[in-house]
């Protein structure tokens, strides 16, 4: 495939979805931009298009269209205990729509739509987002409660491009291991479960349906193939992801579905149809609520996870509104509920204070730097080898979605 | 008194033959050429581009890269072949249960009856889509009706796609050949009858030929439907994947790549419709 980096930057703004075809692409040359090759930081390997950041925060527009991760943005519907958006448009008056997503590349479709006007991105969805346009720089002054984020969820590869802000840090934690109690016996300690002894529960393994899985695949062989010398799970070479790719084909063939849609998985677990797999704790926390016999655990691999941000849409008419929701979510109440709902550590450090559960923090290590840099947080793979390596070209994640649909076969 | 304001235009519109043309045919062509011919072009052009491997923006470099990717490799060749016996599955499925059906509402059943039947065939329409779907999950699942009941389930997988395709897609198959039964007379059954040959051969000699453009008709829905379906596949299909899938899973990232995929389901629709222009049962209905 022939990617021509610097003429599709000139492009950014314009090309939504089918209009492309009829609107004359290249007159529109405002986010004059060039690529460079520099490896490593993956900030280093591009240069966002120019877009101004609010200056100052006016009067709330009135309305609100959120994009985000299951159970980022309760208000009362799933659980009528577990309501953070009703106070928010009382207080605010921004009435709120809020439209889930179920995959970063879904995130990134729809945030290109330019419909929305605040997303939760995951670091795989983050940098795209920003070299895409879709989102514009934060002006982290209009948002009062910034500065009770943990210094170390600033400033990173993920939010932040040549030190501009492109967002606001919402929590963090890791894709952990779902595992049926009753069928799984005894409680898994490692991702064999799922990779190697995946044949133990053949046709009742599931797994994430998203490239971005092949990381897990990744990870696990970084520990169990030092061999292959995979530094990164999201710098794979060509020789490390075919690897990777092997590893997941054996798993597909135990495979009984994969899940995307989170409800999905919920329902496969209550009947029985999965027993093991990966899963976010706010799936186990739903699913063990609708009586299914499930537990987690955090294998002893490690495990890949998110950190994430929440982002203003560039072409956003309620910018007030996306900055009063930005601070509102990151308040440390609110922050501690949706920690708390989701099962995540929360970003705001004063939140610990304020979950319900008082162990909630030391659980979910909120605060624990070094537990934090153990996770590997989802992040877009790149040519440009993300582990500092510049003998080799990586793969990047048009290859790991091409990978993802042989490994389906 | 003054002439009615629509009376002036019927006149206006009498006198003038091309304006009344433009005015009957402005809507239908603005929707043929607009908005389906043009949206058709848009997806054939799009696959001959490339993305940008990191934003996902496309990048308008004209090359046969997608094409090539899809021909070289085995995945896709497998997917595309999966597809069609699912496609043609359905097809087939929806056949065999549809004509004895549509028989006995043609010819056996009373007036009173026949109209409840008609009912009851395109009652599945009037449900949403997803629930007939989800319904069919908890169908064919583990620990699912089916498993509880007879013991036995063909669980998530392609042959779940296939029956709950069938479901989803029967009433389209009925109505056609509800209509070519209604069509055919029942004074050819006597004759046939008459002239000595068994129910059998009736069957073979007399009924299906005249139902078979019916048969044909029905069969361009339940084929192209089937072969464009990806939600269906997400709900039942386990791990299967099916060419919308593909086109689903790619969208996202690699729009050129799935203008691609998209563009062999309209190749195969266009040889499938070919082939049913060839038995000339379309010159029949």
């Amino acid at each position: 495939m022939t990617l021509t980096r610097a003429s599709a930057w000139r492009c950014a703004a314009v090309l939504t979805g089918i209009a492309l075809v009829v609107t004359a692409c290249g007159t529109s040359a405002d986010d004059e931009a060039s690529g460079s090759d520099e490896a490593g930081d993956p900030a280093a390997a591009f240069e966002p298009p120019d877009l101004p950041m609010l200056e100052e925060i006016g009067a709330g527009e009135g309305e609100l269209n959120i994009l985000s991760w299951a159970g980022y943005a309760e208000d009362g519907t799933t659980d009528p205990n577990v309501d953070w958006v009703s106070p928010f448009e009382d207080e605010t008056g921004c009435q709120v729509t809020n439209k889930v997503f179920n995959t970063s590349d879904e995130a990134v479709s729809l945030m290109q739509s330019g419909q929305y006007d605040v997303v939760s991105a995951s670091g795989d969805a983050s940098l795209r987002l920003i070299a895409g346009g879709d989102v514009e720089p934060v002006n982290t002054d209009l948002v009062p409660n910034y500065v009770d984020i943990w210094p170390f969820l600033k400033d990173r590869a993920w939010n932040t491009v040549n030190g501009v802000n492109y967002g606001i840090p919402h929590g963090w934690g890791a894709n952990v291991l779902m595992y049926n109690t009753q069928e799984v016996d005894p409680a898994p300690a490692s991702w064999s479960v799922v990779f190697e002894d995946a044949e133990q529960q053949d046709g009742r393994v599931t797994a994430y349906d998203s490239p971005i899985y092949i990381a897990d695949a990744a990870m696990y062989l970084m520990e169990t193939e030092p061999d292959l010398g995979i530094e990164n799970p999201y710098a794979l070479d060509d020789d490390q992801l075919a690897a990777a790719v092997d590893l997941l084909k054996q798993q597909s063939e135990s495979v009984g579905e994969y899940w995307a849609d989170y409800t999905k998985e919920i329902s496969a677990f209550k009947t029985g149809s999965s027993t093991v797999g990966t899963t976010w704790q706010i799936i186990a926390n739903l699913a063990k609520a609708d009586g299914a016999p499930v537990d987690v655990v955090l294998p002893e691999e490690g495990a890949t996870g998110w950190s994430d941000t929440w982002m203003v849409g560039a072409e956003s008419e309620h910018k007030n509104c996306a900055y009063l929701w930005m601070d509102w979510i990151a308040s440390p109440d609110v922050n501690a509920q949706v920690a708390e709902w989701f099962g995540e550590a929360p970003g705001n450090s004063k939140a610990c204070d304020l979950t319900a559960d008082p162990d909630h923090c030391a659980t979910f290590h909120a605060g624990d730097e070094e537990y934090a840099e153990q996770i590997w947080y989802w992040t877009t793979p790149i040519e440009q080898c993300l582990d500092g390596r510049t003998d080799v070209t990586c793969t990047d994640y048009a290859a790991w979605t091409q990978a993802w649909t042989e490994i389906k076969g | 008194m003054r002439t009615p304001f629509s009376r002036r235009v019927s006149a206006h519109l009498h006198r003038r033959p091309r304006l009344r043309l433009w005015a009957l045919l402005t809507a239908p062509m603005f929707w043929l050429v607009v908005v389906y011919l043009a949206s058709l072009a848009a997806l054939l052009v799009t696959a001959f581009w490339s993305t940008d491997s990191f934003t996902s923006e496309i990048v308008r470099d004209w090359n046969l890269d997608n094409y090539r990717l899809i021909y070289e490799s085995s995945v896709y060749r497998t997917i595309i072949v999966r597809t069609l016996a699912v496609a043609l599955g359905v097809t087939a499925v929806c056949t065999v249960v549809a004509i004895p059906f549509a028989y006995y509402m043609a010819k056996v059943a009373g007036p009173r009856e026949q109209k409840i039947l008609v009912v009851a065939a395109l009652m599945p329409l009037w449900v949403s889509y997803l629930i007939k779907g989800f319904s069919w999950r908890i169908l064919v699942g583990e620990n699912g009706v089916l498993d509880n009941t007879i013991g036995a389930t063909p669980g998530f997988g392609t042959a779940a796609v296939v029956l709950t395709l069938s479901y989803l897609w029967l009433p389209y198959m009925v109505l056609p050949v509800y209509a070519g039964f209604e069509r055919l007379p029942d004074s050819l059954l006597d004759a046939s009858g008459d002239l000595g040959a068994k129910p059998s051969r009736t069957f073979w000699s007399v009924v299906l030929p005249a139902i078979f453009p019916s048969v044909v008709a029905g069969s361009i829905f339940t084929f192209s439907l089937s072969m464009g379906d990806y939600i269906t596949v997400d709900i039942v299909g386990g791990s299967t994947q099916m060419l919308g899938n593909v086109v689903f899973d790619n969208q996202v990232y690699d729009l050129p790549f799935a203008a691609a995929m998209a563009t062999v389901t309209v190749a195969i629709m266009v040889v499938y419709l070919r082939l049913v222009r060839r038995t000339g049962a379309l010159e029949n209905i």
